[in-house]
């Protein structure tokens, strides 16, 4: 019935010469919420810089297959043009480049069309006002200067601006106060709609309240060792992953 | 994954201006080498008043006691036996360009001279090889007393005013070039701003050497009087030659009394040029020099713009950026001595190097027991965008006073992978994501410059985003 939206198959990465990944599978349909869970070092960081061809990681074995179309091989930029998007950990401050100016620029590079410019502004600025941005930030610096959650905000517009094929939210949540995990999960609420993929990768539960989510994964040791419905995340919360660990 | 990082270039300056290369036709060329009989003979040519003949020999006797520097880039390339000191175009100056010779005009018409002229200049000077062949000034200006005009014609009809400024900002002796200088000085510009007048549109000359194996060596002369203000522009080039030609300008600025002047500067020589240039600022009470300087051409090039903070409440502000590319050596930074109470300084400076360019940011700051409550504060940046170019940054701080405030902060760093892949993330490519950190990175520096010069700078980052922006 629903079609698949990506799908890795059998994924084995390095980080340097160290093996991280080791065998992974997971296949995300359109309009599909995922969860990956996981001890600190299981590898869910090196997971979703994999699958957007971080130059720091290299990918050993294995497919990853968006929209019917293996992008093994491909660059960073030509994956984000295909319709990937990743919200960073860490994002990084790019003085003398405004936060418009990026994204303008990145939203002709990923549509390869130009922008009309009215209506850029305006959603621009609807995004920023449901995300509880000050409009001042359009024309900061990208990131410089900015608070861990004024970061981390910065990231979800981004991924509204851009409005991917598949988001990935690496600890979008992580060092976040509870009103700013809430402002994140209604941007990944406005976000995802039945021809998207959503893959949030989390310690909390906080940010998944609000959302619908069809599946939790739990990663250990480079592996997804189980899968189940949303209620897993709830769980795993209260028990923590002792279990899973061998 | 790992090639996609070797394979990003960012693209030099658009080489065009390098290209454009006349002919060399002149109606006079000295021959190679600095004598005495050199000397006697540019003065003849030149129709020197006897003041400034005795002047020229003075300064050679100086030039052949000094030494070279003994530290910065080497300069064993530069042999001074291998250069013409002075070459006269095939042209005297003129006041229309159809007046100017074909090959010249055009060339300056590349550079976009005239039609900067038309649309946001209040006078133009324009010098090829040793003289100067164009100059023009708003009429409304000469009708407020403001003079712009070469600096020969400036020797002869305002001889009594040159005379109590030329080279006393910056003497013979002050180094073996300026020296080199005082002996064969050739065109240049000569600015007067009369007490209280406000020059609101720049004036601006540019510099052309199209001559090979041959030397430029203007003379730059600016009085701005008490109250009154001025931004100046000069841009230099030159097509590209396999020999060095040497560029030993010199720039004498006077501010008076509660006078201001900003000062730009747009350097683009080609890559044989040895770019040996001495520039200084007298300021004096309540007045305040302004420097804007892009260093991007050139083989080599030494030059520390100074100030000298004579009166109380002075200000100075250096606001720079050079960009080191393939085989260029670009030592830049300044000099500023604070000679009086609460006077300040700001500078600001960043660097680029890429492809094994060398940028090296050299500062002196002194502040003499007499500049109680004076301010200064040092910024330097330095990006390298590979592992092969070098930057370096050697601020001295000579402070003789507690009663002063003192900030200095610098930075050397490399062009960070990780900010990189978070732009290729946004689907932006590599080459261009570089190119949009450079450019971010000299962006509070190239807003400074004047506007053709700040989009020319965008083009040499090959910044110019593809695709229609808006």
């Amino acid at each position: 019935m629903s079609e698949t939206l990506l799908e890795i198959k059998n994924l084995h990465a390095k980080a340097g010469d160290k093996e991280i990944i080791k065998g992974l599978d997971l296949k995300i349909n359109k309009g599909e919420v995922h969860v990956i869970m996981g001890p600190n070092g299981a590898g869910k960081s090196t997971l979703s810089n994999v699958i957007l061809a971080n130059p720091e990681y290299t990918q050993t074995e294995g497919d990853i297959i968006l929209d019917g179309e293996n992008i093994n091989g491909l660059k960073t930029d030509e994956r984000a043009r295909k319709g990937i998007f990743m919200s960073f950990q860490s994002p990084k401050e790019i003085p003398g480049v405004s936060v418009t100016n990026f994204l303008k620029y990145a939203k002709i590079a990923t549509t390869g069309k130009p922008v009309k410019i009215f209506e850029f502004k305006k959603e621009l600025e609807k995004n920023m006002e449901e995300l509880k941005m000050k409009p001042e930030y359009a024309n900061r610096n990208l990131n410089v200067g900015f608070s861990g959650g004024e970061k981390k905000k910065n990231e979800i517009l981004q991924m509204l601006t851009l409005n991917p094929k598949l988001a990935i939210l690496d600890e979008t949540d992580s060092g976040l106060d509870v009103d700013a995990i809430k402002t994140v999960s209604k941007g990944i609420k406005m976000y995802s709609n039945e021809n998207n993929g959503v893959l949030i990768i989390t310690h909390g539960t906080k940010i998944l309240q609000g959302l619908h989510v069809d599946y939790v994964h739990v990663l250990v040791d480079g592996k997804i060792i189980k899968t189940s419905t949303g209620d897993l995340a709830n769980e795993i919360e209260a028990k923590g992953y002792e279990e899973y660990k061998k | 994954m790992s090639e996609s990082k070797k394979k990003t270039q960012i693209k030099d300056f658009s080489t065009n201006i390098y290209d454009i290369k006349n002919k060399d036709e002149y109606s006079y060329k000295s021959k190679k080498g600095i004598t005495k009989e050199i000397v006697e003979e540019i003065s003849e040519q030149k129709n020197d008043p006897a003041w400034m003949r005795d002047f020229r020999l003075k300064a050679l006797e100086t030039y052949n006691k000094l030494e070279l520097p003994t530290w910065g880039p080497n300069l064993d390339e530069l042999n001074m036996d291998e250069i013409a000191t002075y070459v006269r175009p095939k042209t005297d100056m003129k006041s229309s360009w159809d007046d100017v010779p074909e090959d010249i005009k055009n060339t300056f018409d590349a550079l976009g001279i005239p039609e900067a002229e038309k649309e946001s200049l209040a006078g133009v000077g324009a010098q090829y090889d040793s003289e100067v062949v164009y100059h023009s000034i708003k009429e409304d200006l000469v009708k407020q007393g403001v003079i712009y005009t070469d600096m020969e014609t400036a020797v002869r009809d305002y001889p009594d005013i040159v005379k109590e400024h030329f080279m006393k900002c910056v003497p013979v002796s002050d180094h073996k070039f300026v020296a080199l200088h005082g002996a064969v000085w050739s065109g240049g510009s000569f600015v007067y701003v009369p007490k209280g007048v406000q020059v609101d549109i720049p004036l601006q000359s540019y510099f052309r050497l199209n001559s090979p194996e041959s030397g430029q060596f203007e003379h730059t002369l600016i009085i701005v009087d008490e109250g009154a203000s001025l931004h100046f522009i000069e841009g230099c080039s030159a097509p590209k030659y396999n020999k060095v030609n040497l560029h030993v300008g010199c720039v004498e600025l006077f501010v008076k009394k509660n006078a201001h002047l900003r000062y730009s500067t747009i350097e683009n020589w080609s890559k044989n040029m040895m770019n040996l240039n001495t520039k200084r600022a007298i300021v004096e009470e309540g007045g305040k020099i302004e420097w804007v300087t892009g260093s991007f051409g050139s083989k080599v090039s030494m030059l520390y713009p100074m100030a000298v903070l004579n009166g109380a409440n002075s200000k100075m502000e250096y606001t720079g950026i050079s960009f080191a590319g393939h085989g260029q050596n670009l030592d830049t930074g300044l000099k500023v001595v604070h000679n009086a109470p609460n006077t300040s300084s700001v500078i600001n400076s960043k660097s680029i190097s890429k492809d094994g360019g060398i940028a090296t940011f050299r500062s002196l700051e002194r502040v003499m027991p007499s500049a109680k409550n004076s301010k200064l504060s040092v910024s330097c940046e330095s990006l390298m965008l590979d592992n092969k170019s070098k930057s370096d940054t050697i601020p001295v701080s000579d402070i003789r006073t507690e009663e002063v405030e003192f900030s200095h902060e610098a930075k050397i760093g490399k062009i960070s992978d990780e900010e990189i892949f978070y732009l290729m993330s946004r689907g932006i490519s590599e080459e261009e994501a570089k190119a949009m950190i450079v450019r971010g990175f000299a962006y509070p520096i190239s807003k400074e410059l004047p506007l053709e010069y700040a989009v020319e700078m965008n083009n040499l980052i090959n910044l110019e985003l593809e695709g229609s922006i808006g």
